[in-house]
């Protein structure tokens, strides 16, 4: 009975996450060209958002974004890396905006669970339609980090030293332009790339 | 030219906080004794099982400074390969799993020059002998090999740990003799090609060419956080990054430590070079 109702449990949440994401279980989709050999969406790493959703980092594609690795217990340069991708966010305009998704990766995954990162967005107040805070696997943080170019150290006290990237990806996941200025105001060049990435899709 | 930029920065640290390495070096080159009597002939070209030795963990104070290890670095024990991967060894890996051929690999993984030394895609060829270590190999690479394994790349503490040994002790460091003995393989010219695995005597915990071969990959090699600002700052001596941490030199004279940092921090994931390889861990 319990057993039966756990299955039921299950295949809906598949269904769900099907209808969710319909290129969650497809390699390669039919009708969709293969992903290109520098996109960093072909590295196979499963997150899970600040709603619980899973999902793979394959599912980005299609809009540009700008990636972030950050931590919720960051008291010195996450909120102002945040800061930067609001300022970017007010600069880009109602136009631009919505166009362009922003993805929040944790270095931390032990702590930063789904509530925690929910915590962090609504204290933040970030747009949920456009902005996703995600939980790694703890084995896939390295290689997010590498792809990022994101060097960080785990302290014993439980912080982390990160260097702070703001990192735009292409709708296909290419890495069009990084920006190691994260004080709280985007740099300009930046958000030019930015602009230019949304202008060519 | 990123990348020789910040070589030539750390190169910069390193030759102020090794002074008197010259004369380390000078007169050492024949110091490594190899043990030939005690290596067991290696004529099988097919890869053996690689074997993994058991290292007792440690409290030990690393050769790199950090705010938060005044009173030591901790290392639980873990076993480690033995013997550096060889071409035979990747080239079976690459065999069972195509994505990483050099012709296959995604770019995003690999540089160009991933596995250039090969004769091709799955043939090693003369440049490549079959227990020559691998390298050109970028981190996710060596990475990928290691999950295969049912193993993992070590951490910089481990390795770190690992190579303090010599035949006698877990952490000859402080011995001249030791550090002499690394020093002569930097003194010596790296165009003659690599020697085999396995040439050079065991440490105490029985791993072999820790030092002496190939430089290797850590898990976290993006652990080391050197801002080139700061060194453009003219403050070599502390490694500041990210404002909260910073990475300074415990132990000024130990060069040989000192190259491997350089090196590693100045890398990204997917970079690759002529002396790099790796070793797992578990």
């Amino acid at each position: 009975m319990s057993k039966l109702r756990t299955h039921l449990i299950a295949a809906a949440a598949l269904g769900l996450a099907t209808a969710l994401s319909p290129n969650a279980l497809m390699a390669a989709p039919p009708g969709r060209p293969a992903l290109p050999g520098d996109s960093v969406y072909q590295l196979d790493a499963r997150l899970t958002d600040q709603a619980g959703r899973r999902f793979i980092w394959a599912e980005q594609r299609g809009k540009p974004q700008v990636v972030v690795m950050f931590y919720t217990g960051c008291k010195f340069i996450c909120p102002t890396i945040i800061d930067t991708v609001l300022d970017l966010d007010r600069k880009l305009g109602p136009a631009d905006r919505p166009r362009l998704g922003v993805l929040l990766i944790s270095l931390d995954p032990q702590h930063d669970d789904p509530g925690a990162l929910k915590a962090t967005a609504d204290k933040r107040g970030l747009d949920l339609t456009r902005w996703r805070l995600a939980q790694p696997r703890a084995t896939d943080v390295r290689a997010i980090a590498g792809l990022l170019g994101v060097r960080y150290r785990p302290l014993n006290d439980g912080e982390i030293n990160h260097t702070g990237v703001l990192v735009l990806l292409d709708a296909e996941g290419r890495v069009a332009a990084r920006s190691e200025q994260t004080g709280g105001a985007v740099e300009a060049q930046f958000l030019t790339r930015v602009r230019a990435v949304l202008a060519a899709r | 030219m990123k990348l020789s930029r910040k070589l030539q920065g750390l190169a910069l640290l390193i030759a102020s906080a090794g002074a008197g390495v010259a004369a380390h070096v000078a007169g050492h080159a024949a110091a490594h004794v190899t043990d030939h009597a005690a290596e067991p002939a290696r004529t099988d070209r097919r890869a053996p099982a690689a074997r993994y030795a058991a290292v007792p963990g440690a409290t030990f104070s690393s050769a790199l400074k950090y705010d938060d290890s005044a009173s030591g670095v901790r290392v639980a024990p873990f076993r480690l390969m033995t013997l550096p991967v060889t071409n035979a060894e990747y080239l079976a890996f690459v065999q069972r799993q195509p994505q990483w051929r050099r012709d296959r690999v995604a770019g995003v993984f690999a540089e160009s020059r991933y596995l250039s030394h090969w004769a091709g895609p799955t043939q090693l060829g003369a440049n490549a002998l079959p227990q020559q270590p691998v390298v050109w190999v970028s981190w996710f690479a060596a990475n990928a090999y290691c999950k295969a394994q049912g193993a993992r790349l070590p951490t910089w503490s481990e390795w770190e740990w690992a190579a303090a040994a010599d035949g006698q002790r877990a952490d000859a460091r402080s011995d001249p003799a030791w550090r002499e003995r690394i020093l002569a393989w930097y003194s010596s010219p790296s165009t003659r090609g690599l020697a085999r695995v396995g040439m050079q005597a065991s440490n105490v915990h029985g791993l072999r060419d820790l030092h002496g071969l190939v430089w290797e990959w850590t898990e976290d090699f993006s652990a080391m956080l050197v801002s080139s600002d700061n060194r453009e700052q003219g403050d070599p001596d502390r490694l500041k990054f990210c404002g909260a941490g910073a990475l300074s030199v415990n132990d000024r004279d130990n060069y040989a430590v000192l190259m491997r940092v350089a090196l590693l921090s100045s890398l990204g994931a997917a970079d690759a070079t002529a002396n790099l390889g790796f070793r797992c861990a578990r």
